[in-house]
C-alpha cells in the first residue's frame, strides 16, 4: 500500500465527511419542511419526479456516502478484526460499489421513475 | 500506604508492599524504598530523578506517569497505590519495559536528521519566530519517555502504528529547513501505520508529562502528507 494512495484515501474520507454533512443538513430540513403539511407518497414523488436537481443532490449523496463509508469500513476491518491488505481493499472496493448500484438504483426509482 | 506492584513479566501478578509516607513523596520515592528495604529483586528503571530523562515511566494507578515527578498526595486512591510496567510494550521484569520497539519506530518514522548541506555551505540561519521553528519547538521537548505511546489506543489496536512520539519526532524534523530527507519521511510517516491512523483521541495530549501535543504535530503530518501526494506523484 503507497503512502500516497493511503493519504489520498484519508483526504477522500474527510471530503466526503463534508459533502455528507452539507447533505444530511438539507435531506433532514426537506423532511422536516414536507411532513408540516403531512406525508405521502405521493407529496414525495411529486417532488422529486422529473427532478434534475433533485436526482443530482441525491446521487451526489450516494457517491459521497459509498465512497466515505467503504473507507471507514475497511479501517474499522483493519483496527479492530485485524483485517489489512488485499483482503480488506477487495471488500472495500466491493462495499462501495454496491452500495452505488444501490443508492442510485434508489435515487432513478424516484426521479425516473 | 498499600502499594501493589506488578512482578514478573508477562504473565505475573501484583505484589502488596506496605510503605511509609513522606511528606512530598513521588512514585518513584516509593518504589526506591520498596527495592531498597523490603526487597531487593525488584526491578525498574530510572536515572535523573528530575524529568529529564524519560527513563521512570510507569503505569500508576491505571494511568501511565513520569513517576519521579509524580507526587504520591496526587495519584493516591483512598491511601492505595497501584504500579505496574508501561502498557504496549513488552515486560522485562516486573516494572521494567523494552522500549526497543519504541525506539524502532522513531527510526522507521525518518526520526533521524539528513543533513543536506556541505562543510562547504555557510550555517544555516533559522528565524526563531518563523512559522517552521515554532512548530518544531513546540514538540521538540520530547524526552521519549513512552507515556503517550502507553496512552495511544491506536498503538494498542495496530501493532504497527508508529505512535504519537515517533510521529511528534518526525514532525519537528519536517520543520526543520536544513533536512534534506523530507519526502522519505513524509512517506514513512503515511499510511496504515503513521499519521493516518490517528483518530484525534488526544490521550497521548493528555498525559504527556511535557504538556506537549503529539495530536498537533500528527495533524500537521496529515497536511504535509497530503501536499506532498498532490506535488510529488512519483511516489511509488
Amino acid at each position: 500500500m503507497s503512502a500516497r494512495r493511503e493519504t489520498f484515501l484519508w483526504v477522500a474520507q474527510r471530503a466526503t465527511a463534508v459533502v455528507l454533512a452539507l447533505c444530511v443538513f438539507v435531506h433532514l430540513a426537506t423532511i422536516i419542511y414536507a411532513v408540516r403539511g403531512g406525508l405521502s407518497a405521493a407529496d414525495i414523488l411529486g417532488r422529486t419526479r422529473g427532478s434534475i436537481a433533485w436526482g443530482a443532490f441525491y446521487s451526489a449523496f450516494v457517491i459521497a456516502a459509498a465512497i466515505h463509508g467503504a473507507i471507514g469500513l475497511r479501517n474499522v476491518a483493519g483496527e479492530w478484526l485485524g483485517l489489512r491488505g488485499e483482503v480488506s481493499e477487495v471488500a472495500m472496493t466491493v462495499v462501495a460499489v454496491a452500495m452505488t448500484i444501490l443508492g442510485l438504483r434508489a435515487v432513478a426509482a424516484v426521479v425516473v421513475g | 500506604m498499600e502499594v501493589r506492584v506488578w512482578r514478573g513479566a508477562a504473565q505475573g501478578r501484583f505484589e502488596a508492599f506496605e510503605v511509609p509516607r513522606q511528606p512530598s513523596q513521588t512514585v518513584l520515592d516509593v518504589v526506591t524504598h520498596i527495592q531498597r528495604h523490603l526487597d531487593p529483586t525488584l526491578s525498574y528503571r530510572f536515572a535523573c530523578r528530575v524529568g529529564m530523562c524519560g527513563s521512570c515511566a510507569m503505569t500508576v494507578n491505571g494511568k501511565p506517569r513520569w513517576t519521579c515527578r509524580t507526587h504520591v498526595d496526587n495519584v493516591e486512591r483512598d491511601g492505595k497505590l497501584e504500579i505496574a510496567p508501561l502498557a504496549n510494550l513488552p515486560v522485562v521484569k516486573d516494572l521494567v519495559a523494552d522500549m526497543q520497539e519504541f525506539f524502532d519506530k522513531w527510526s522507521r518514522a525518518g526520526g533521524a536528521f539528513k543533513p543536506g548541506a556541505t562543510r562547504a555551505d555557510a550555517f544555516a540561519s533559522v528565524d526563531p519566530a518563523s512559522p517552521a521553528r515554532r512548530e518544531a519547538d513546540a514538540g521538540v521537548e520530547c524526552i521519549g519517555c513512552g507515556v503517550c505511546y502507553a496512552a495511544c489506543d491506536v498503538v494498542k489496536w495496530n501493532r504497527d502504528y508508529l505512535g504519537p512520539a515517533a510521529l511528534n519526532r518526525a514532525w519537528t524534523l519536517v520543520n526543520d529547513v536544513r533536512d534534506a530527507g523530507q519526502a522519505d519521511r513524509l512517506r514513512a510517516v503515511a499510511g496504515d501505520a503513521g499519521c493516518h491512523s490517528c483518530h484525534t483521541m488526544m490521550s497521548c495530549t493528555e498525559h504527556c508529562p511535557k504538556k506537549l501535543s503529539p495530536t498537533r504535530s500528527i495533524a500537521g503530518l496529515k497536511r504535509a502528507t497530503w501536499r506532498l501526494a498532490l506535488y510529488a506523484p512519483e511516489d511509488g
